[in-house]
């Protein structure tokens, strides 16, 4: 670890913090139907696309109407990307002549894209034309942004609101967030990445003739506006291959390092959304405390552990850290950096191969997706992960000191903790179960690509980043199997809509009740002994829930390593 | 319920054009103009024909240029198209070699190349970042270090003076961005360029 490390850690975080409350500010604005400094120009195209599509902009919905409308969205979304998939061969933008893409993998995509997973068992660059890449993918990034966005504003409308029968409109929320927050940042954006390199075109691949006289076939494509969605709306799933590693998709360190803060933005601004929308701002910067303790922690684990290396490097007098599947414009910190950004985000995107990691290095990831996904999480996602768990963890207040636990003037109550328990238990269920299944299997086992403990983790990496809707894989395993690509399915429609809603019906729930003023026996929720509270019950939660299994994957893998065994 | 039919349809298709032609479309035209070469793909041209791109690498094997780092990606085996062949630097495909860090293949692999360039230069340590795979097997760059390590070798294959080529090396070196950001590396096909110019004159 070096001083310049650090600070480089240290000013990801400052700039995440500066940026947001004035996110926070203009989101607010945004969800709350005001005008902002774009209404001249989105009002019109905005009203238009009510008027035909059939929204009364005015009517709001109850919560199950609201969630039934997200789902209905999101039938039409899989059937877009699962078509352009089985058609791309007959269908125009497609230079490098890709045939039809099969079956099982394109429900496995569509699935991926509709819940924000966006796991990549297709290689980009080698398996889908442009016309997939932008009508398919590109599309359903945002839209699956929106939504997660949207369904995290209608939790908030829960708190804010009191004795309300309705939460918002969907319809109207997704089409708010796509004009007025991601759109207009991806405009600005895409520039910005082909200003460092990225590629913008819908020509063929290019032919080149190298200085020692080989063939190269560089594949290009309209690359820079999908990523740009991909990291803004925490989607995560590469234009090419290697994700945010191959150089076309993060060609300079700066390209690094504003992807790793737009991965963070939107998610750190929905804090400041839930202050300022339950009328204090505190309460907002105190979730992003709590996420911030587990955040800065992981990062330390995993930047001294790759700096560490391994034991294998150290017999051949290999110094620098743990260099395997890393690229020498990032290096070792801006690798650590990324991998738990982008699995704490519920993001996805890598710009190091995961899977070569070090044993202790790989499990942070892997812990911060089996936490729920809540530090600073999927856009939207994290926020309603993270209200569960505090959810949970007033209750755990309340019955120490016997009282009724209340939250920003809301008091929880059976329904609330009981809908809480339901989204939380059923994350593991998906990744241990599947798991169990996974490692003993023989269609199964044999996608491993790593003996030893090591082959273990791939396949409960696998489930856990299905299930969290992460996307990032210990990417060795192939997972474009009949069996995988079924079963990540499954893992991915749970752990997004089985996670949606119970927190819709908690949302409901809490809109309807009365809101209570604070008194003299209210635990405050501001205060570094709520912060502390909701991390232990997080950890304790968590960490009895997946410690076993850990212990079975990179914990032995670590000590097997030191003992000096290979596999 | 029934009235979200509509927007559930027409919406969605609405919105899908929006962001998933007209975006993407419109961006492809305004960075095209503004960034015409970039967009391509950062090409470089010699005497007419394409050699690369400025931020793929690619691969050498050769003496007298310096090598990059090695390539774990993959292309379909020509006589059997459900298996895979090594490929290194095959910019249609890019990968990482995805092994862990108690894998045998990699042990194994790092003893390899480590022997052989301690054969190249005995004196010298051994960049890490030369005997390891890089994520996207596409890596345009190595450390400094790993320029220097091979110095020796260019210069004997060219019949020039380690000198002028360390010159050349040091040249082509960029720094972390503000003094802060990334990590300073050499870009392996630009180096390469400038050596066969120097060659050339």
């Amino acid at each position: 670890m070096t001083m310049i490390g650090w600070l480089q850690i240290i000013l990801f975080c400052v700039i995440i913090v500066a940026l947001t409350k004035p996110l926070g500010w203009y989101m607010t604005r945004v969800f709350n139907g005001e005008r902002t400094f774009l209404s001249p120009v989105l009002r019109p195209i905005e009203a238009g696309i009510y008027w035909f599509s059939g929204v009364d902009e005015k009517r709001e919905q109850h919560w199950m109407t609201y969630t039934v409308s997200m789902l209905l969205f999101h039938v039409g979304g899989f059937l877009i990307i699962y078509g352009v998939m089985r058609l791309q061969a007959v269908l125009p933008f497609n230079p490098a002549g890709q045939g039809a893409v099969a079956e099982d993998l394109s429900f496995n995509t569509a699935i991926s894209f509709i819940t924000n997973t966006n796991w990549q068992n297709y290689g980009g660059e080698s398996t889908i034309s442009y016309l997939v890449q932008m009508l398919g993918l590109t599309h359903q990034n945002f839209l699956s942004a929106a939504t997660g966005i949207a369904l995290a504003v209608a939790l908030i409308r829960g708190f804010s609101r009191a004795s309300a029968r309705t939460v918002g409109n969907f319809w109207v929320d997704v089409t708010r967030c796509t004009l007025y927050v991601l759109l207009p940042i991806c405009v600005v954006y895409t520039l910005f990445l082909v200003s460092q390199g990225m590629p913008q075109t819908l020509g063929d691949y290019v032919e080149a003739t190298t200085l020692e006289g080989a063939k190269q076939t560089i594949a290009v494509g309209p690359v820079a506006s999908q990523v740009a969605i991909k990291m803004l709306g925490t989607n995560g799933g590469g234009f090419f291959n290697a994700n945010a590693a191959h150089p076309f998709e993060n060609p300079t360190a700066l390209s690094n390092f504003i992807q790793m803060l737009s991965i963070f933005a939107l998610g750190a601004a929905l804090t400041n959304v839930f202050g300022r929308m339950v009328g204090n701002q505190r309460q907002g910067w105190a979730i992003l405390a709590v996420m911030g303790v587990l955040f800065v922690a992981g990062v330390a684990v995993t930047y001294w552990a790759e700096a560490n290396g391994t034991s294998t490097m150290h017999a051949l007098g290999l110094t620098g850290g743990n260099m395997e599947g890393k690229e020498v414009r990032f290096g070792i910190v801006a690798s650590s950096l990324f991998a738990v950004i982008t699995t704490a985000a519920s993001c996805g995107a890598v710009n190091a191969m995961h899977d070569s990691f070090t044993a202790l290095g790989g499990m942070i990831p892997l812990i911060n997706m089996q936490l729920g996904e809540i530090i600073i999480g999927g856009v939207g996602a994290g926020l309603y992960g993270m209200l569960l768990f505090v959810v949970l963890a007033i209750f755990v207040a309340g019955l120490m000191v016997g009282r009724t636990p209340e939250y920003v003037g809301k008091k929880i109550e059976a329904r609330e903790v009981k809908m809480a328990m339901l989204a939380i238990l059923v994350l593991p269920l998906m990744y241990l179960g599947w798991t169990a299944v996974g490692v003993v299997y023989p269609a199964a086992v044999a996608s491993m690509a790593n003996a030893g403990p090591h082959g273990f983790t791939e396949v409960l990496y696998a489930y856990t980043s299905a299930t969290g809707n992460n996307g990032s894989a210990f990417a060795g395993l192939t997972g474009n199997t009949l069996f995988y690509n079924l079963t990540l399915a499954s893992a991915m429609f749970v752990g997004r809509f089985f996670m949606i809603v119970p927190a819709m019906a908690i949302a409901g729930s809490l809109a309807a009740k009365k809101s209570i003023p604070p008194s003299a026996g209210t635990f405050p929720t501001t205060g570094g002994l709520f912060v502390g509270l909701v991390v232990g019950v997080i950890l304790i939660i968590g960490g009895l829930t997946f410690f076993p299994a850990l212990a079975l994957g990179p914990i032995v893998e670590h000590l097997a390593m030191n003992a000096g065994n290979v596999f | 319920m029934l009235r979200e039919i509509r927007p559930a349809i027409v919406l969605l298709l609405v919105l899908t054009a929006i962001t998933g032609l007209a975006y993407p479309l419109a961006m492809t035209g305004i960075a095209g103009a503004i960034f015409p070469a970039k967009a391509q793909g950062s090409l470089i041209e010699r005497d007419g024909k394409v050699v690369g791109s400025a931020l793929i690498g690619q691969e050498f094997k050769d003496d007298k240029y310096f090598h990059g780092r090695p390539s774990a990606t993959l292309a379909p085996d020509p006589n059997d198209s459900t298996k895979t062949v090594s490929a290194p630097y095959n910019a249609a495909n890019s990968g990482g070699s995805n092994l862990g860090p108690t894998s045998k293949a990699l042990a194994d692999r790092l003893k390899e190349d480590v022997d052989k360039l301690k054969a190249e230069n005995p004196g010298a340590a051994v960049p890490v970042d030369l005997v390891t795979t890089s994520a996207s097997g596409l890596d345009p760059d190595i450390s400094p270090e790993a320029a220097q390590f091979q110095i020796p070798r260019v210069a004997k294959a060219r019949n020039m003076p380690e000198d002028a080529v360390k010159q050349l090396v040091d040249s082509n070196v960029q720094g972390r961005l503000l003094g802060l950001l990334g990590e300073p590396r050499v870009n392996v096909l630009a180096l390469n360029l400038a050596l066969d110019r120097t060659a050339a004159k």
